[in-house]
């Protein structure tokens, strides 16, 4: 390709074809049947769902119906999702074997499947995507075109605009205009930390060098987390497009994606993008016609955490032990092999071209007054509609957690959120109504991270909480510095002191101060925001943490050692279920009897918690 | 240092890692027990030797440094050069002490022990005793040997006149045939085994002498016994080096004659030290003694062995007269003196041009392989020195702390000092050492005939860089 009317021919051709995608209303005969090909999905047996509806229209000879494999649609819980276009059902927990069904009902006969509609949060049964509480909230940009196009077809990139602003940048505008509309738009950094973009950008550009380079930070690697690698599998042209625009405005003429192994989907999708874009003259020598080049290489990484952190990812890029550097200098002065080097996360990358396309004044009409756009989160834990969202900066958790996650299952009580992974920390009920963005989740103590949001309910022990998030970094520690190496292995070895029962108030206090000093004294973020969990929990639930040292008891149960389970003489029944299964006769007691139970013996398997039917152990 | 810091107690104890101790090498233990994982180690063996035998493995809590798959450092591309040792603040890095096998020597009265010290041994020793760096304590350091037992002292520096008259030698014959060209110096064992390790097609350039202490081993277990009607068995010899590589140079097969090692002990200036604390011995306050002789008579040309630069101008001494048969009047060749990693020079010797490269630094002598291998080296004999600055700053020598490494030039004062030892000399020539002309003319022929090179000469063999 190398004229940008070569580039918006294929776009309106193809934007015809694809009408049906965006419009219910598309005057077109053809029904294109839209299969989930993310990783949730795709382990759930979508591929085979795909095969059998290929296989089934060919058996029956049925024209005018493709089959299309999409990214993510977010709705994991209900996964594997099949949409059928233009009309929009939304068919949820589709298995291989109900294709012959979809297809004879909805695609001959005309019937929409009401068994395989998904139930929206009050229980009525809802047939349009849109029509979902989980959706009406969200606001997609970075996740415009996941469930809407063929990730692997760069044709239908093209028609929804793809590579619609990249051309814009290279005809029309200069780098300075590039960073200024960035920066004017308010875009932060969404890998965490929330560095002004276009700041970033100005940076790079601004400092002295030959060569320049810019990467993406693919390196997801929080616990729960899954946005990145949604983009990514979902909509990698996006990617692309969006690094090519920050060479040209940085001035680089190379570009690395580092993405781990363990996203093998992403790493293809991504290949076959690359491939694409670099036979369409998009990617290469003289893009579009312009004297500017640009290429692309993908890096893998062996799946350490620590390479998320920038100039550990750099580090690792350039074939070393992912270690980080001391900073600064920062990678924008010398970054790859010493070179000034913009390092952005997918995400970021992922809102560029729509800013450079609609605007700097309306990406920021979007969000809070410090925090623009919107932000992709991976809702998990004790959610009823677990997956993938994307709101407006300034939702509140509330609003994520109850109308479109659909509230706490199992009649349980919400206890806690956790942001930002294992470098963020817990939120409370009583700040539900914050409103998200980067400063308020800061000033409760938590940080925005990655996007990783994990519900908890009132079964889980804070403690046992903060344990996990420390084992996860002493683990993921790269061991260079001190204080993460060995400080956080102290302050899992005092946590496991607490759950076990042998903890001290005093060990409470000694975590605490542990906590401060790794923060202040680690090299790199990872080290430095490690103690969050503990810091953030010892904020919210001290009274938790007392009771395991204090009082020696886990009101939830988690901390074996910790728990006590009592039967309720006035509930009993003296029915023996919990005699019976008790596994170590621990439950005294005959014929018509209260049961009760004999600590010494008891071994806190809660197997008689589930036997009770009248709820009267616990 | 825990009181200054007023570390009383540990507040926070809990699980240590346990480490196995390394100390299959002949030259280094390892003892990671100890490390605190500063990684200094780390950056001297690959940013100034540019070898990257060490770094660290696992994560986290388990990191440790370590070699390639974790093996022992013996048996990868280690050249013992043992500057990781001189780096080391917690002693994790240290030599294989042979104080023991000394000590039970010097006891029995059937052995008879000789010792013989390294050039840079003696501007060195003072330091451990709390003197001045690049004090010079010949006299002190014989007065102490004597001390502590050993039947005869005697100074390497004649050892390194020897190398100097084979070296010469060697070098002219091989400057008039164009034979393999740059010839290379071969008395750094660390140079040595870097060059077996990684550059075996080059080794046909290495000189094919002894370094001087073997050398000297060689002649007392023959000339010396002989002489003195010494069974040559019962002669134990005892080097005191600046140096942990001369450790495992000791103990290769080919450092054997008709059975018996050259050198039976090496222990570094450190060892001595402790070796001369262990017998409660004053050092400062010792009287000067001299050299045993005959052997102890040595040349101001060795004196300056140990400096990077010194065994160059030492052997251009002695080429140059050998060469022209004129008197050099000039003895000081200042352009290959000094710090520069790679140093060039261009020598006038009669009627021909020699050029010169002296490097220090196994980083250095990288760059010297490769132009070999390139073919673009345009120099015919180099002097390699594995450490930087020379055996001076060899790592066996006393350990400096960072903030003395980084606000006194120690490399610079150990260097005057040995610089002064040889403008005091009254005979700065090696080949003028009459005891060196006697033994030349009484047992050994002329230098690099049949009987010296058995003795003095040795040969190298290619060595896989892993050995795993």
């Amino acid at each position: 390709m190398k004229t940008v009317e070569e580039l918006n021919k294929i776009r309106a051709e193809k934007r015809i074809e694809l009408d049906l995608r965006k419009n219910t209303k598309a005057d077109t005969r053809e029904k294109h049947i839209l299969v989930c090909q993310g990783t949730g999905c795709t382990s759930s047996k979508s591929p085979q769902i795909l095969e059998n509806f290929k296989r089934i229209i060919k058996e029956k000879g049925i024209e005018n119906v493709r089959v299309i494999k999409t990214g993510c649609f977010g709705l994991c819980a209900k996964g594997p999702i099949v949409i059928i276009r233009p009309e929009d059902t939304f068919y949820a927990m589709v298995t291989p074997d109900d294709c012959e069904e979809i297809i004879q009902s909805h695609i001959i006969e005309g019937k929409v499947v009401e068994r395989l509609l998904c139930k929206d949060i009050d229980g009525t049964k809802v047939t349009r995507l849109d029509d979902l509480t989980f959706y009406k909230k969200q606001k997609r940009i970075a996740l415009k075109n996941c469930g809407v196009i063929n990730p692997e077809d760069i044709d239908e990139y093209i028609a929804f605009d793809g590579y619609r602003a990249l051309a814009r940048v290279l005809i029309e505008m200069t780098p300075d205009e590039v960073i200024e509309t960035i920066d004017k738009s308010g875009l932060r950094g969404r890998g965490g930390a929330g560095f002004p973009t276009g700041k970033k950008w100005r940076a790079t550009k601004d400092a002295k060098g030959d060569k320049k380079y810019v990467v993406c930070n693919a390196d997801e690697g929080d616990p729960g987390a899954f946005m990145d690698r949604s983009i990514l599998e979902g909509d990698p042209h996006a990617v692309l497009e969006a690094m090519e625009i920050a060479g040209f405005a940085v001035g680089a003429e190379k570009g690395y994606i580092y993405v781990r192994a363990e996203y093998p989907i992403a790493v293809q999708r991504l290949k076959i993008a690359i491939e694409q874009a670099r036979n369409y003259g998009i990617l290469g020598k003289n893009i579009l016609g312009t004297d500017f080049n640009f290429d692309i290489e993908i890096r893998l990484g062996a799946g350490a955490f620590v390479c998320g952190e920038e100039t550990a990812l750099l580090e690792s890029i350039e074939g070393r032990r992912g270690q980080p550097r001391v900073k600064p200098p920062y990678p924008a002065q010398s970054g790859l092999w010493g070179c000034p080097t913009l390092i952005n996360n997918v995400e970021t990358y992922a809102n560029v071209a729509q800013i450079i396309l609609k605007g700097a004044d309306w990406y920021s009409s979007i969000g809070t007054a410090t925090s623009k756009g919107t932000k992709v989160f991976a809702l998990g834990g004790n959610v009823n509609n677990v997956g993938l969202v994307e709101v407006p900066m300034g939702t509140t958790l509330r609003e994520i957690v109850f109308d479109i996650g659909g509230g706490i299952p199992n009649g349980r009580e919400f206890k806690a959120a956790q942001t930002g992974g294992p470098s963020g920390g817990c939120i409370p009920k009583e700040h539900l109504d914050t409103p998200i963005d980067y400063e308020s989740l800061k000033e409760i103590g938590s940080m925005m991270g990655s996007g990783g949001l994990i519900v908890m309910d009132d079964t889980k022990c804070m403690v046992c909480l903060a344990k996990f998030y420390l084992e996860f970094t002493v683990s993921e520690s790269c061991g260079k510095c001190t204080p993460c190496r060995i400080g956080t292995k102290r302050m899992l070895e005092i946590l496991e002191k607490l759950c076990s029962g042998e903890g001290t108030e005093y060990d409470i206090y000694r975590l605490e101060k542990l906590a401060v000093n790794i923060k202040k004294s680690s090299i790199c973020g990872l080290g430095q925001s490690a103690p969050n969990p503990v810091i953030s929990t010892l904020k919210y639930f001290r009274e938790e943490f007392r009771q395991h040292a204090i009082e020696k008891e886990c009101k939830t149960m988690e901390c074996k050692a910790l728990a006590k389970i009592e039967i309720d003489p006035d509930k009993c029944k003296a029915c023996g279920l919990c005699q019976r299964n008790c596994p170590v006769n621990a439950i005294e007691g005959e014929g018509r009897e209260v049961r009760h139970i004999n600590q010494d013996k008891c071994i806190k398997c809660t197997t008689c918690i589930r036997a009770c039917p009248f709820h009267a152990i616990g | 240092m825990a009181i200054k810091f007023n570390v009383l107690d540990i507040e926070y104890k809990g699980e240590r890692t346990e480490h196995k101790i390394d100390d299959k090498s002949p030259s280094i233990v390892r003892d990671f027990n100890k490390c605190i994982l500063c990684r200094r180690c780390v950056a001297t063996c690959k940013n100034v030797q540019k070898i990257g035998a060490i770094d660290c493995i696992e994560r986290g809590f388990e990191s440790c440094i370590s070699t390639t798959y974790d093996h022992s450092l013996n048996d990868v591309n280690c050249t013992f050069c043992g500057q990781c040792i001189e780096s080391c603040p917690t002693g994790a890095l240290h030599e294989k002490e042979n104080i023991n096998d000394v000590w039970a020597k010097l006891k029995d009265p059937d052995t008879y022990v000789v010792v013989q010290t390294a050039p840079s041994i003696r501007v060195a020793l003072g330091e451990e005793f709390g003197m001045e760096i690049g004090t010079n304590v010949t006299g002190k350091m014989v007065s102490a040997l004597k001390r502590l037992g050993f039947d005869k002292v005697f100074d390497t520096n004649t050892g390194a006149d020897f190398t100097i008259m084979e070296e010469a030698t060697e070098f002219v014959k091989r400057f008039k045939e164009n034979d393999h060209l740059p010839m290379t110096t071969s008395c750094c064992p660390g140079w040595v085994r870097f060059a077996e390790m990684e550059y075996p097609e080059n080794l046909p350039h290495l000189s094919s002498c002894k370094s001087p202490h073997q050398m000297f081993g060689a002649i007392i277990k023959s000339y010396y016994a002989e002489k003195n009607n010494i069974d040559p068995k019962n002669i134990y010899v005892v080097s005191v080096m600046p140096c942990i590589a001369k450790k495992y140079e000791r103990q290769r097969e080919e450092m054997k004659e008709n059975g018996l090692w050259d050198v039976d002990s090496v222990i570094t200036t450190r060892e001595l030290a402790r070796m001369i604390k262990q017998a409660n011995i004053e050092f400062d306050k010792l009287e000067d003694e001299t050299f045993d002789n005959p052997m102890g008579e040595a040349t101001g040309a060795a004196a300056i062995f140990g400096v990077t630069g010194g065994v160059m101008e030492a052997a251009l001494r002695t080429a140059y007269e050998l060469i022209t048969g004129e008197e050099l009047k000039k003895l000081e060749f200042e352009d290959v003196r000094g710090t520069k990693g790679l140093k060039k020079a261009t020598v006038q010797i009669g009627d021909k041009e020699i050029k010169v490269a002296v490097a220090h630094g196994l980083g250095n002598a990288r760059k010297v392989m490769e132009d070999i291998k390139n073919g673009t080296a345009d120099y015919s004999f180099v002097e390699v020195m594995a450490c930087p600055g020379g055996c001076i700053m060899g790592g066996g020598q006393p350990i400096k702390n960072s903030k003395i490494r980084m606000t006194v030039d120690v490399a610079g004062k150990r260097a005057a000092a040995m610089y002064s030892i040889d403008e005091r000399s009254t005979i700065r020539k090696s080949h003028e050492n009459p005891i060196l002309k006697q033994i030349y003319k009484e047992y050994l022929g002329n230098p690099g005939d049949h009987k010296a090179h058995e003795l003095l000469h040795t040969h190298y063999t290619p060595m896989e860089e892993y050995r795993i």
